[in-house]
């Protein structure tokens, strides 16, 4: 139980508290109104002290710099209370709330407002809000996505269908007012199997199988991380805590102006991905350019072009299969010469270079990542990559060479030439074919293998397909998946003319 | 066995004299199976020898101890007065003309590229390389218009033609001819027969020349070496072998071989 849901802890802490936080006064706020305006003071975002609302201060304060407004951000100042309080007072001009904690621990009151509503009660504390930023950060359950889609639940409802299924809930969940008791009541769930567990075990119970479901927060970055699938609410138990700016009415128009282009901009997919690139990164700036740089149809992707982002996916794309290719090149065509001879080297070398082939490709990259050099980076794409590549030219070189006739070899020999002269000019090019063949499906594969290495942040035609994954764009996918398919027909057709010049004539008669 | 070595009466002076090649006990097994029991043979200067025997005798056997492609299990091989050893083996290689049935021609190189592969290696000079080569088309009446083709663009004979070339270029002591003729339709072997025994003749060549046609044996041969199961059963003229056949074998061979014109 830790920052990964804070907006709920925090509601049961402060929740009880009552009376007003502060009171406006008019003259004041138009006062200040004039005078923020006229002297072009850095706008004060201020965050709660979690990741989401970290994240989220930084996407407020890149979105107004780069609209040309200065933003200042104090990350993790503190809880609603103090966050509301310096809104209220000037210290800060905006931050980031949720509708349900707006109702019930700002405006103290247990009836479901309608927006309008509310929009009339901060009005008197000088105060407006954004619309939603488009993710709703509430409890939720979850299941693997796996078993979800084999047994066929997308919704709460669904689990009626399965009442074997065993759930794992936090203990605040089991006991909480809007939690357990009254959501089995309104979805008339079947299951009697439920058990109390904390929060990060339930987690590795779920992974398991000790448990089919759990409870989390819809926005958690652990069900990215653990590739859950949130079930949706379909009766819509749960209190909305949809994700929102709140902001001082004196603030420029610039900037409110600037803040709203942010609304409906993030869903909940998204927002996991980011927090669990904060999470992952401790890097709140890095995770909040995340969503910039991924923010296809958003309208505020400053920089880029689509061209571009072509070129720079493709270039890095040709990167790393070119050099994977390089090394295996250089490495797979001396083992090859050595597995051609037999014997239990030949043998071991083949082997070694076949059982790294049926390795799938991403557990791989999981085997790699974990080791010391290697880790979330390139060179890991550019190590799996190179094994991957290795066994076609071994085989390729190894058969090419075993395949030239023995009269051949004992006329070579019989000539009087020199070991490394008959493999330079005899064995190799008369094995050339079969050479550059290998080369050629090495390098077809990698093409292929090389939008694996988006999921390790190494960039190439990978990162359009893995976001449009993420975020169920198929238009993104295929941004990513005609050019690596292009790509591939396009090595195939290099490697054709390139046979043309490195196949001696002779062979090609 | 051994002591039916046709060479084993010969005085021994005599003998050492003329030999280029001597195969002194030289033996060789392959597992259980003795591919050559221990044999003595010398091939004497400026003659060609033919070896002959039926498929499995050990003809080859001799032909690749002797190009060192094999080491004899015992005894041991000289070439022109020094045993052959595995540091100068690679050295005596290039004092023997090897030619194989099918011509052994790299087909990633020109019948150029084939002819002057080891006088490239050797340090040959272009002017040198170019004047050789039309000497050696002439020999062999390869039109030199031929010569950048590569094997796969020659018919049969042209190939032998260009592999003999290839043998010949770096004017060996020795030439090994491994069943040259074996492959070519009869026309083409018989023009092919008329021009080696010219050259052979011209060059007063040293021939090592491994045959299992009996017609063709005595056609080259200026001495014959009958090979079975791994031994040489008699070495001399055809008539030799006719008159004198050491072992009832050389008289069932030579009449396996009916219709043979013995001339």
């Amino acid at each position: 139980m830790n920052s990964a849901h804070p907006v709920l802890v925090e509601r049961d802490r402060r929740a009880r508290r009552a009376g007003s936080l502060c009171k406006p006064s008019l003259p004041i706020v138009l006062f200040f109104t004039v005078l923020f305006s006229a002297n072009a003071q850095p706008i004060i975002i201020g965050s709660k002290k979690f990741t989401e609302s970290y994240v989220l201060g930084e996407i407020a304060k890149r979105t107004l710099t780069d609209a040309e407004i200065p933003a200042e951000h104090r990350q993790g100042m503190g809880g609603t209370i103090i966050l509301w309080q310096a809104l209220c007072g000037g210290q800060i001009d905006v931050y980031p709330e949720y509708t349900g904690t707006i109702a019930q621990e700002i405006l103290k009151t247990d009836r479901a407002l309608s927006r309008d509503e509310i929009r009339d009660s901060l009005a008197k504390f000088g105060v407006a809000m954004t619309e939603p930023l488009g993710f709703n950060n509430t409890y939720a359950l979850v299941m693997r996505h796996s078993e979800a889609q084999q047994l066929g639940v997308r919704t709460i409802s669904d689990l009626r269908k399965h009442p074997e299924l065993k759930i794992g809930l936090t203990h605040e969940f089991l006991d909480r007012q809007d939690g357990w008791q009254p959501l089995r009541e309104r979805y008339a769930l079947p299951q009697r199997n439920v058990i109390g567990i904390d929060h990060a075990l339930g987690y590795s119970a779920l992974a398991n199988g000790s448990i089919n479901v759990k409870d989390a927060y819809s926005t958690d970055a652990k069900i990215e991380q653990n590739d859950l699938v949130v079930l949706e609410d379909d009766f819509q138990f749960f209190p909305k805590y949809e994700a929102l700016f709140l902001f001082r009415l004196s603030m420029p128009t610039n900037a409110i102006a600037a803040l709203r282009r942010l609304e409906g901009t993030l869903d909940e997919k998204r927002m996991i991905r980011l927090n669990a690139e904060a999470e992952r990164t401790k890097n709140y700036t890095r995770a909040a350019n995340l969503y910039f740089e991924r923010g296809a149809g958003s309208g505020n992707t400053a920089g880029e072009s689509f061209p571009q982002k072509l070129a720079r996916w493709t270039l890095r794309h040709l990167q790393l299969a070119g050099f994977s290719l390089m090394l295996s090149v250089i490495f797979g065509i001396p083992l090859g010469i050595v597995a051609s001879r037999g014997g239990a080297t030949g043998q071991a070398i083949l082997g070694f270079a076949s059982i790294v082939q049926t390795i799938p490709s991403l557990a791989l990259l999981a085997l790699l990542v974990p080791l010391p050099f290697f880790g979330i980076s390139i060179r890991t794409a550019i190590a799996a990559l190179f094994l991957y590549g290795l066994l076609p030219i071994v085989r390729n070189t190894a058969s090419g060479l075993q395949d030239i006739p023995r009269s051949l070899r004992e006329s070579a020999i019989a000539l009087g030439l020199s070991p490394i002269t008959r493999l330079w000019e005899i064995y190799l090019p008369m094995a050339s074919r079969s050479i550059l063949s290998g080369i050629k499906t090495s390098a077809v594969i990698n093409i292929g293998t090389a939008t694996l290495a988006a999921l390790i942040g190494a960039g190439g035609l990978g990162e359009p397909i893995l976001s449009g994954l993420n975020l169920n764009d198929h238009v993104t996918i295929l941004q990513g998946a005609i050019p690596a398919a292009l790509l591939a027909l396009l090595v195939q057709w290099f490697f054709d003319l390139l046979d043309r010049v490195l196949i001696p004539k002779g062979l090609r008669l | 066995m051994q002591t039916k070595n046709f060479q084993a009466v010969l005085p021994a002076s005599l003998v050492s004299m003329s030999a280029l090649i001597r195969l002194i006990d030289a033996s060789k097994r392959y597992g259980d199976a003795a591919a050559l029991h221990p044999t003595n043979l010398s091939i004497e200067r400026g003659k060609t020898n033919v070896v002959i025997g039926p498929s499995g005798c050990g003809k080859s056997t001799l032909l690749r101890l002797i190009i060192g492609l094999i080491e004899p299990d015992s005894g041991s091989i000289e070439f022109d007065d020094a045993s052959v050893t595995a540091d100068n083996v690679a050295l005596l290689r290039r004092r023997i003309g090897y030619v194989i049935q099918e011509g052994g021609l790299f087909p990633h190189l020109t019948a150029r590229g084939n002819v002057v592969l080891m006088a490239k290696h050797v340090g040959k000079s272009q002017e040198e390389m170019q004047s050789r080569l039309l000497e050696l088309c002439e020999l062999t009446r390869f039109s030199d218009n031929l010569l950048p083709r590569y094997p796969v663009e020659l018919s049969g004979g042209q190939r032998q033609r260009v592999s003999l070339m290839r043998a010949l270029m770096l004017s060996p002591q020795l030439l090994l001819l491994d069943e040259p003729l074996g492959a070519l339709d009869p026309l083409v072997r018989a023009a092919l027969q008329k021009d080696l025994k010219e050259i052979f003749a011209r060059l007063r060549q040293t021939v090592l020349f491994v045959t299992h046609d009996l017609a063709e044996a005595i056609y080259f041969g200026d001495e014959i070496v009958l090979m079975n199961g791994g031994r040489i059963v008699q070495k001399g003229s055809i008539i030799d072998l006719r008159e004198k056949p050491a072992d009832p074998f050389v008289l069932e061979f030579i009449n396996a071989q009916r219709g043979v014109a013995l001339t």
